[in-house]
């Protein structure tokens, strides 16, 4: 019974990061109807840069901060050089491009900062608490976790929902041309939907660093699993995002418990062919007509 | 360009692409005879490269789906090969078709959710795949061996054949063979009905298609293809292990498929070329500068990178759709130096624009 708490609590803070690469894609998604597959990649460039500034002897959470930042220049700058050239061309051509980036991003990375394994720092112990006399797989590190992606959801949530930028971001989405006739910059709309992408994805990054060690594809198998998660929550939604992650880690955690953790991976391939062959379109989204 | 009647080829599919194989063959057979024995190894490389990456441009340029998992079907076919071959002792046709059988049921399934996603999703899915195909065999270990991977003997070659050199011919054979079938099956009623489906999907299930059929069985075909490499591929290697199909071969794939140009076979063989010499001359320049070693060991990776970045979005059509098009500009010139009598029709001969990633 131990275990399947601790394998619950586990499942649960992996989940939320999952939830926020989940939420990087889906805000992709909605603006540009693309799957950015160097979103992992993108957020282990701004980890290593947080470990740059870090070994600078930089303020912990100046670094943090850093990193996070970068993550909103580099999305800005990979949707204005990479991407936008893209729009209007065939579906697939975004996807090889950004499977190019991936490996272009990582290989740089490993030219920088070595191929190798390399420890980071978290901001809290990751001890776990003891409630009482049982001890729980659960440290402040992971409160940690919970509260800033918590904080990432509300803050994007707010800005869809109250702000007037939020507004032009669902309008650029849902009908690009009449947004751009009721004078929305549609283009710098998109830039700043991948700049928050990134910036969800950098968070992620900073967040499961101290868990896994960083090294240049540390984010390739939570990309994957980032990934299953969108699609559990229907690629369209902020929320199913959430929830789809927290299903998604609370899979991922039973299946490598109870059956070796060699099995994740395979998990994640599998969940994602059973959702996609039942409910295509996902928990959280409505199926959509296609357009004669 | 009009060639005189005796030096065009046949229009009958089969024979035509019959044809072509041979003097393909005969070239190959030639290059293999005269140069080096490492050289020969390198061929049989461009081999199961060539295969593989055919196979993804069936499915990549022909039906409009994209894998980034490719390499998970070549493990499929490696594995099954290598166990064969581990287990009886049969000869090398046996376990090379077992390897094809086994891909396309593997890819079949895997295609099953196919029938109703399109692009982004299956790449999702194909990407989950290159990872927990890494995976499976820890976890059965007592089947696969685990990390140390199965031997496998090489092929014992007849006379005083060198054995490179009949590694080369076996696999530049399996993969030539390959190609001859995919060409036909490409410009067989099937393959029609495949660009119908991916050109507009609506159109043709109301012309009486079934796109969901015809997904699930294009994604068998490409995974049988990919199967075949494998199956070459553990011959070539003598080892199949976990190592050799991890991420990054898939993404090889996908750039030498993206090099050459998507939906071409022929584009498949410069795209085998370009994998087998770039990693070699990238490794030949960066020894000419004195740089650190972490930056040696990834430029292969950045350039291929760089490379998938800037053809998709500078050239997308690849190796031969550029071929194409310098094609049917000499094409253009000859007819302008003959007269302003042909210039008229030329616009409706002229050929589609080479802006897609499938041609």
């Amino acid at each position: 019974m131990g275990r399947f708490v601790d394998l619950t609590l586990n499942g649960f803070t992996y989940g939320v990061i999952y939830a926020a690469v989940a939420l990087g894609l889906v805000l992709i998604w909605r603006a540009t109807r693309i799957v950015n597959f160097a979103q992992g990649a993108l957020a282990t460039l701004t980890t290593y840069i947080a470990v740059s500034l870090l070994d600078r002897s930089v303020n912990y959470w100046l670094a943090f901060a850093g990193a996070l930042f970068a993550g909103l220049v580099i999305g800005a700058l990979t949707e204005r050089v990479f991407i936008r050239p893209l729009y209007g061309k065939p579906d697939l051509n975004p996807i090889v491009v950004s499977i190019g980036l991936l490996i272009l991003v990582e290989s740089i990375a490993g030219a920088i900062w070595g191929s190798g394994d390399r420890g980071f720092e978290p901001a809290f112990s990751q001890i776990g608490i003891s409630v009482g006399k049982t001890h729980l797989e659960f440290s402040h590190f992971d409160v940690f976790v919970l509260a800033s992606v918590l904080v990432l959801m509300v803050g994007i949530l707010v800005l869809f929902r109250w702000t007037n930028l939020g507004l032009r971001m669902r309008a650029s989405a849902f009908a690009p041309e009449v947004a751009r006739l009721l004078g929305v910059r549609v283009g710098r709309i998109l830039t700043t939907g991948w700049a928050l992408a990134t910036f969800a994805g950098a968070l992620a990054g900073l967040l499961v660093a101290p868990k896994v060690l960083l090294s240049p594809n540390m984010m390739d198998p939570i990309l994957v699993y980032g990934f299953a998660a969108a699609v559990l929550g229907g690629l369209d939604s902020p929320l199913g995002a959430l929830v789809g992650g927290i299903v998604t880690g609370l899979g991922i955690s039973y299946v490598g418990g109870y059956m070796g953790s060699s099995m994740e991976t395979v998990g994640a391939a599998v969940l994602l062919i059973v959702v996609l062959s039942i409910r295509p379109e996902g928990i959280f989204s409505r199926p959509s007509a296609r357009r004669v | 360009m009009k060639l005189p009647r005796w030096l065009r080829l046949p229009t009958q599919p089969l024979l035509r692409h019959l044809l072509l194989a041979v003097a393909g063959g005969l070239v190959l057979y030639v290059i293999t005879l005269s140069v080096s024995q490492y050289d020969n190894l390198e061929l049989a490389e461009i081999g199961w490269y060539a295969i593989a990456i055919a196979g993804l441009s069936v499915l990549t340029g022909v039906n409009g789906q994209i894998s980034l998992g490719h390499g998970a079907f070549m493990a499929v076919g490696a594995y099954s090969a290598g166990l064969m071959m581990e287990h009886f002792d049969l000869p090398l046709i046996v376990p090379v078709l077992v390897a094809v059988g086994a891909a396309a049921v593997i890819g079949g399934l895997v295609g099953l959710p196919a029938t109703r996603l399109k692009g982004p999703y299956l790449a999702g899915v194909t990407l989950a795949l290159a990872f927990a195909v890494q995976d499976l065999p820890n976890k059965f270990s007592s089947l696969f061996n685990g990390d140390q991977g199965i031997i496998v003997n090489p092929p014992t070659p007849p006379g005083t054949v060198p054995a490179e050199r009949w590694l080369a011919w076996i696999t530049l054979f399996g993969a030539v063979v390959g190609m001859v079938i995919l060409a036909n099956f490409l410009r067989s009623r099937f393959g029609r009905s495949l660009r119908a489906v991916r050109d507009d999907e609506i159109a043709a299930s109301a012309a009486g298609l079934n796109p969901a059929r015809l997904r699930v069985l294009t994604f068998a075909v490409s995974a049988a293809a990919a199967g075949l490499a494998g199956g070459l591929f553990a011959l070539w290697s003598g080892i199949v292990s976990p190592d050799s199909f991890s991420l990054f071969l898939s993404i090889q794939l996908l750039a030498g498929m993206v090099i050459g140009g998507s939906g071409s076979l022929i584009g498949a063989w410069w795209g085998a070329l370009a994998l087998v010499y770039i990693p070699e001359w990238t490794q030949n320049v960066s020894g000419h500068f004195n740089l650190s070693a972490g930056v040696k060991a990834n430029m292969q990776n950045a350039v291929f990178g760089l490379l998938i970045i800037v053809i998709m979005m500078l050239a997308p059509s690849g190796i031969q759709g550029w071929l194409r098009s310098l094609w049917s500009a000499i094409g253009r010139l000859a007819r302008r130096s003959k007269g302003d009598s042909d210039q008229a029709v030329a616009p409706l001969t002229s050929t589609p624009s080479p802006e897609r990633i499938s041609p």
